[in-house]
């Protein structure tokens, strides 16, 4: 049974006669799926910012007491940015590069996995360079506890590699779906984890500013 | 059924309404000179509140009467004028009790927290700890000793870690267990929480106010009535916080003179 | 991320085996009554220590038998000292907030009726959907276990101030590994609650059925879906307080406790965190919660007073407007509980005015729910009796908040009965009417039978004048300066009021008591109780149009098209009183 990626689904449903007597309403159901996954997706990030947030207010408010110091961020964070922001690039290279036609197991499928393996490898650097970071501080004897800027560096980052971990693993899973031969799977599922993974750059921009120019 | 829930709607309203009106329960007396203020807020408010309570228990209680129990095929009917009446009566009479409430309530806000205390305000230094009130006068020569907190020793009862053989300052520095003030003066009392968060409340003196480790804060306030009154910690702060208390000693000019003598003399 | 689109027509395989129809079940319904079940264990535990306070607190020295089993330090000989009665009370506030009154209005009776009311099949994420079950499932447990640990639960309160909660053991008992239980437990039920909110906004954007507009649905899914917009916001909040808090306990950081404090004797090795940032970060979250905690209430008895009255409320959107301008304005007030604080005094005021503003679109829905009862013809029954009692009760607690609500007043009240008054009747009555009325009216279709209605009247009875009784006297005694949170009165003052809270603790064993009815009647008719039609109270929003109980699926082989608006009750030109949302006939409608 040949499979096909995205919708329209119709055309599924065409090729399939036994499915036909409950194809209308496959077809909203699925349409309903979709358009609540990409709701699930902004919600999601909503709540995301919204924690951000707080431990934003959290840091304007901590300023402003009279240990507040500074620290010199690890250079290596402007190498991670640079990683991050690459791997929004190759996850675009391969979403863009998957048509409404492609196929599972065809080889615009195959050279789309490809970049989204490439996408997850370099959040696995970007997370390993984070890592290097913190061992960067603690060489230097700043730990969590350490003072005040310290401890939000720590706690912002961490928390942001945390979020970036749950990525890769979604990446992991649409690398998985986009070689596997016997499956279809819809775009909203690349639509959603590149809406998500796109975001976890713009935080972490956000956030590399934020610990720059208060930290 | 509905005509029973009706009429102990109405019962509830009505005992509910009895000890205030028959003054079961009234505020302390009030001896300082914002309280008055306070007081007449409290007063507004409950006219407000209670016509209100009242007005919609009673409302509540007469349309459950009237409109249960009736057969079916009894006609419906609207509110007269429906929805917009209601709305607009809501923003009308919430809107104008905003304003009274509000506007005239920044005044004894206004008193307590916005005009700073007279030049010739007593100081007096109030810390509060697990579980009790310690305050501190500077003495004769109107200067707190400095705190030194590795110093404290609850034992030797030098709760605010003074050093008296190396600070001048905190020699003539008198430590109470009670808040001791003349009557008709102004009180400035600078907070300091030792350990944990806690509160400074005198029904009577119409004042509360929290102590926030790490924040220098103060309150300012005249007592008008000698005697003597509590002041209570309605801040948790732990198991004994039940029973933090001190007391107020509101002397006249005289009797607190002779009492800052008699502790310096100590 | 779902499957082919073809070959599944469903949102999940219907449910096959024990586990994967009562355990780790993906249907909302079986998920509802578990958050249902979790709440029932919550809310009589929350009781259970509510009558150990009062009895403590006006007979210390009673013996409570077994009590010293639990906690030999704290109880011992069955007497409460009196930092248990601080524990004891503090799981009483946590448990009542966070496990029955986010979860019964809101996650129970949300998961099993949103899906229906719109007419889908399921939640939009029914796996996340159990994962957030699990979740506060665990979080319970977590928390409940800081009973039996040796050192008792955290002593203090349901709010854990720093730096009270984060300076570690050094704080009292209970402070140590209690507190970290606290803690972890919350931070769970934030994560539960997150996943929670994301899946009701989702299916009530997006899996409507046909015909099904927004302004279409019941007001108790609107109620639903807005609650979980604050719900969303709020504990996104107070999940990093608790990582805070945690890391402030764990690891030596100062977020919220500053320099220069001595404990117990000990100098505490932290530095410049803010006790204030904590109640800014708590109250944040904690304000909206409690309107998380009574806006389903408010859709429920909306959606059952419409029912038992035979007529729609008088305006449909400015019911709707008035809840979403409540839900907004949640977020502009949390000052109100900082007023004395030591925050800045202009802020006050700037927090006083919204928070009385707050009152207009509280105010226009009572108007609604008093001026609707005009002309109708209302029927009374268990739950139509909970719906009107909500409303008294909703003004009775609501009017105490004219005073709160200004600065100047709150110097006197603040932290008084007068406090404990207000909130417990509105937060602790008046939304737990909301849950009574529910489960009276939901009953017959979520098991097929109908409850006991003389046991629920005779309930209603109970809870109503026995609440009343309760909870009115709180407001008198805080004028007179009753300070709260105390396990006992040594105040001379307090003396003569001794009485009052006698005649307060035994009008709460009595009403406590009462709720076993409600419990047996539960459990009696869910086995017994007699086999109920598909729509018992002629209702017409989609819950009625299924079997009672439903199927897995909900609507079976039909898919649903709405054709009105859901309260079509007195339709002139209509068969009957009332037409049903997915009834074809065709009626006139005149207004909104």
């Amino acid at each position: 049974m040949s499979s096909t990626i995205a919708t329209p689904v119709n055309s599924q449903a065409q090729a399939l006669p036994q499915a036909k007597r409950r194809s209308a309403h496959s077809v909203a159901l699925a349409r309903q799926a979709e358009r609540a996954s990409r709701s699930g997706i902004w919600v999601g990030l909503f709540a995301i910012t919204m924690s951000f947030a707080a431990f934003s207010s959290a840091l304007f408010v901590r300023q402003g007491t009279m240990d507040w110091t500074h620290i010199v961020l690890p250079s290596v964070l402007y190498l991670n940015t640079l990683i991050l922001l690459a791997s929004s690039a190759t996850l675009e290279v391969a979403r863009r590069s998957l048509t409404a036609t492609s196929r599972v197991g065809s080889n615009a499928a195959r050279k789309a996995s490809v970049w989204v393996t490439l996408t997850l490898l370099l959040g696995l650097a970007f997370c390993a360079g984070q890592f290097a970071a913190w061992r960067d501080l603690r060489a230097q004897g700043i730990y969590l506890a350490t003072n005040p800027n310290s401890s939000f560096f720590y706690v912002l980052t961490f928390i942001h590699a945390l979020h970036v971990f749950a990525g890769i693993a979604a990446l992991v899973y649409l690398a998985g779906r986009l070689t596997a031969s016997r499956s279809t799977f819809r775009r909203s599922l690349f639509e959603n984890t590149a809406i998500y993974w796109h975001f976890m750059a713009v935080l972490w921009a956000y956030l590399f500013l934020l610990c720059l120019m208060k930290l | 059924m509905g005509k029973l829930l009706a009429i102990v709607l109405v019962i509830i309203a009505l005992a509910s309404a009895y000890p205030i009106v028959t003054h079961m329960f009234v505020l302390p007396q009030d001896i300082s000179t914002h309280g008055h203020a306070i007081d007449e807020q409290i007063k507004e408010t409950m006219l407000e509140a209670g016509a209100s309570f009242i007005a919609a228990q009673l409302v509540l209680a007469f349309f459950v009467w009237s409109f249960t129990g009736r057969k079916e095929g009894s006609p419906l009917k609207n509110f007269p004028g429906g929805a917009k009446v209601l709305v607009v009566a809501a923003f009308v009479l919430v809107g104008t009790e905003i304003l009274a409430l509000g506007v005239l309530g920044q005044k004894a806000w206004a008193t307590v927290y916005f005009t700073p205390p007279s030049a010739g305000a007593i100081q007096v230094q109030a810390q509060a700890e697990q579980f009790a009130f310690y305050f501190r006068y500077p003495g004769p020569d109107g200067v707190f000793g400095a705190i030194h907190l590795d110093k404290i020793d609850e034992g030797n009862q030098n709760y605010f870690g003074l050093d008296p053989a190396n600070d001048v300052a905190a020699r003539d520095d008198i430590v109470s267990g009670q808040l001791v003030i003349p009557v008709n003066r102004e009180i400035q009392l600078l907070m300091h929480a030792k350990d944990v968060s806690h509160s400074f409340y005198v029904r009577e003196l119409r004042i509360q106010q929290d102590f926030v480790p790490g924040l220098d804060l103060s309150l300012h306030f005249t007592a008008t009535q000698i005697g003597r009154y509590e002041i209570v910690c309605t801040q948790l702060c732990g198991l004994g916080h039940y029973n933090m208390k001190a007391y107020l000693n509101v002397m006249s000019q005289q009797d607190y003179d002779k009492w800052q003598k008699e502790q310096s003399a100590q | 991320m779902e499957e082919s689109s073809v070959q599944q027509a469903h949102v999940h395989a219907p449910p096959e085996g024990f586990l994967r129809k009562y355990v780790f079940s993906l249907d909302h319904k079986m998920i509802g009554k578990q958050y249902f079940g979790l709440a029932l264990a919550a809310v009589f535990t929350g009781m259970v220590l509510s009558w150990l306070m009062r009895i403590h607190m006006v007979w210390p020295l009673a013996k409570i038998p077994g009590l010293d089993l639990i906690s030999k330090a704290g109880a011992p000989g069955g007497i409460i000292t009196p930092e248990y009665y601080l524990s004891l009370m503090t799981m009483h506030g946590t448990l009542m907030v966070f496990f029955v009154l986010t979860n019964a209005p809101f996650a129970a009776f949300g998961n099993y009726f949103l899906p229906i009311q719109i007419g889908a099949e399921d939640m939009a994420f029914p796996r996340f959907n159990m994962m957030s079950f699990w979740t506060t499932f665990v979080a319970w447990a977590v928390l409940m276990l800081a009973f039996f640990i040796p050192d008792g639960p955290p002593i203090s309160g349901w709010t854990s101030y720093a730096p009270l909660s984060a300076v570690g053991k050094d704080a009292g008992p209970g402070m140590e590994y209690g507190m970290s239980l606290w803690g972890i437990s919350i931070a769970l039920f934030c994560i539960g609650s997150l996943l929670g909110a994301l899946n009701f906004i989702a299916t009530t954007l997006d899996l409507r059925a046909k015909g099904m507009t927004l302004m279409r649905m019941p007001l108790s899914t609107w109620a639903w879906f807005i609650t979980s917009c604050i719900a969303l916001l709020a504990f996104a909040v107070l999940l990093p307080a608790c990582i805070l808090l945690i890391l402030d306990r764990h690891a030596g950081t100062s977020f919220f406790i500053p320099a220069g404090l001595v404990i117990s004797d000990r100098m505490q090795p932290h530095s410049g965190g803010s006790p204030l940032l904590w109640q800014h970060l708590f109250w944040f979250f904690g304000h909206p919660e409690v309107y998380i905690a009574i806006l389903p209430s408010m859709g429920i008895v909306s959606h059952i007073l419409i029912n038992s009255m035979r007529k729609p409320l008088l305006s449909h959107k400015v019911v709707i407007y008035s809840m979403m301008s409540i839900g907004f304005l949640s977020y502009t007030v949390w000052g109100h509980h900082m007023f004395l604080s030591g925050m800045n005094p202009t802020s006050a005021l700037a927090f006083s005015f919204p928070t009385l503003t707050i009152t207009i679109p509280a105010t226009v829905l009572t108007l609604m729910w008093l001026g609707s009862l005009y002309g109708a013809r209302i029927q009374i029954n268990s739950a139509s009796l909970f719906a009107l009692g909500f409303i008294s009760m909703f003004v009775s607690g609501g009017v105490s908040g004219f005073f709160l609500a200004q600065p100047s007043i709150d110097i006197y009240l603040h932290a008084t009965y007068f406090v404990v008054g207000h909130f417990h009747m509105v937060m602790g009555v008046a939304s737990l009417f909301g849950v009574f009325a529910a489960t009276y009216f939901w009953f017959p279709k979520m098991s097929g039978r109908m409850m006991n209605e003389t046991l629920g009247k005779l309930h209603f009875w109970i809870t109503f004048i026995g609440t009343y009784c309760i909870f009115m006297p709180f407001h008198y005694l805080g004028l007179i300066g009753n300070v709260r949170r105390y396990q006992s009165f040594v105040d001379d003052f307090m003396q003569p009021y001794i009485g009052w809270h006698k005649f307060i603790t035994i009008c709460a064993l009595i009403t406590g008591a009462g709720q076993l009815i409600f419990l047996f009647n539960l459990i009696y008719s869910r086995f017994k109780g007699e086999p109920a039609p598909q729509n018992p109270w002629n209702a017409t929003s989609l819950e009625w149009t299924i079997p009672s109980p439903p199927p897995w699926n909900n609507f079976g082989d039909k898919h649903p098209v709405v054709y009105h608006d859901p309260y079509q009750y007195g339709v002139k030109g209509s068969k009957g009183d009332f037409v049903m949302q997915d009834s074809p006939e065709q009626v006139i409608v005149s207004g909104d």
